[in-house]
């Protein structure tokens, strides 16, 4: 879970980015129950309808499971669809800019495959 | 409660305080009603309260004007910057005064909260420090359970951790028993995110009346070269613009669908930034959802 949240993007979507990351990283078992609304309104000082709004798009994606009066659920397909979106998002986010930075600093392809190497060793040692 | 304004103007003398100004809150919601001083605020919350009437134009609550009549008065409770209480008056006998006129009146609450505050209910209104005085006004409002509840800077005096509590209660008390709430204040990056729909009242007119979440989505600037910043915002609403050197800011509302295709650097504008663009003189820039 975040600390603090940022008022210069939507709310709802960094409740739901933030609750993505906790099932993401295992903080958040598959199986196991997320904050609630009221739960999350507390911590964040927040307006419930906006952190229910997080919740619900959580919902409609079957990421998590609502169960009546019990709470919601991280259902199994959820994570597995969580890590293919982020996968995705990956590639937009990181692997075309850095493609990008690199064409502009006039790095070849070659080049970037050696730096990714060099830089797979690193974060192996 | 349905609160409906109608074409309501204000005028003292040749001032114009309120301009036609119409809009619906329709929701048991937590609105935020902003702008500068002398925009009108504090003149709307008084006619809401039925503590004056306007000059043309109407508030209706539940289609009923609110002034003197203690059918819709009971339901509404509006705590001010100060003076809202009796300086002759003891403590206690404030809050049992309150506990009368609101049939909603939560005794438990105002109990918890008196202790949270440490204020002495035998001591004279008079005698309180003006955080001690916000504190009761603070208690009264959480404890009417009014089904209107309005906050007009609640808060002179209090310290930070004083008024964590209050937003801490104040959420607490509203998930359990929604009711509309409106809230005014100047410190809004410490409330921002309690509000699910803002208003931004500009000398007497209304400017703004969007949900929050929209107007952070909807809201952002662009950095770049002079002449990128220029053709990227030619069909945006745009409310400010900074220059330095050949680098551009503009401040904007809209899509920013294209915006990836630029160098442009994009970045969000929090409401209370927003509030002052919208706000600044010889704006005339406004924003309407509805």
């Amino acid at each position: 879970m975040k600390g603090k949240l940022d008022d210069r993007r939507p709310i709802y979507l960094q409740i739901k980015e933030s609750i993505e990351d906790s099932i993401i990283n295992g903080s958040i078992k598959v199986g196991e129950r997320i904050p609630s609304t009221n739960e999350l309104a507390k911590f964040y000082n927040i307006n419930p309808a906006t952190a229910r709004q997080g919740i619900n798009e959580l919902a409609q994606e079957e990421i998590i499971l609502k169960q009546r009066g019990v709470g919601m659920f991280v259902t199994e397909v959820g994570k597995e669809k969580l890590i293919g979106h982020r996968k995705q998002q990956f590639y937009e986010n990181f692997v075309i800019p850095l493609k990008n930075e690199a064409s502009k600093l006039q790095i070849s392809n070659e080049q970037l495959y050696d730096m990714l190497k060099k830089g797979e060793v690193r974060y192996g040692d | 409660m349905e609160i409906k304004v109608n074409k309501l103007s204000k005028r003292y003398r040749k001032k114009h305080a309120l301009n036609e100004v119409s809009f619906e809150l329709t929701e048991p919601k937590i609105y935020g009603l902003l702008g500068r001083n002398g925009a009108g605020k504090t003149t709307f919350m008084d006619i809401l309260a039925g503590y004056q009437l306007p000059t043309s134009g109407d508030v209706l609550v539940n289609n009923k004007n609110p002034f003197d009549n203690r059918e819709i008065s009971q339901h509404i409770c509006l705590i001010k910057e100060g003076s809202n209480f009796n300086q002759n008056l003891k403590v206690k006998h404030i809050l049992n005064s309150y506990s009368l006129f609101y049939p909603n009146w939560d005794q438990a609450l105002a109990n918890e909260l008196i202790k949270e505050y440490n204020l002495s209910l035998n001591a004279k209104v008079k005698t309180l420090s003006k955080g001690m005085e916000s504190a009761l006004g603070v208690i009264v409002g959480l404890s009417s359970l009014a089904t209107i509840t309005i906050f007009d800077e609640p808060y002179i005096g209090l310290d930070a951790a004083a008024r964590k509590n209050f937003y801490n209660t104040l959420l607490e008390q509203y998930e359990t028993r929604p009711r509309t709430i409106i809230f005014s204040t100047h410190l809004i990056d410490e409330v921002s995110l309690l509000f699910e729909e803002v208003l931004i009242l500009r000398e007497g007119d209304l400017i703004m009346h969007e949900k929050a979440e929209i107007m952070r989505q909807g809201a952002f600037s662009v950095t770049g070269s002079k002449a990128e910043v220029e053709q990227f915002i030619q069909d945006k609403q745009v409310m400010k613009i900074k220059e330095l050197a050949n680098m551009m800011t503009a401040f904007v509302f809209g899509s920013q669908e294209g915006v990836e295709d630029t160098d442009l650097n994009v970045e969000g504008v929090p409401i209370q930034e927003l509030m002052i663009y919208l706000t600044e003189k010889g704006g005339e820039v406004s924003w309407m959802a509805n």
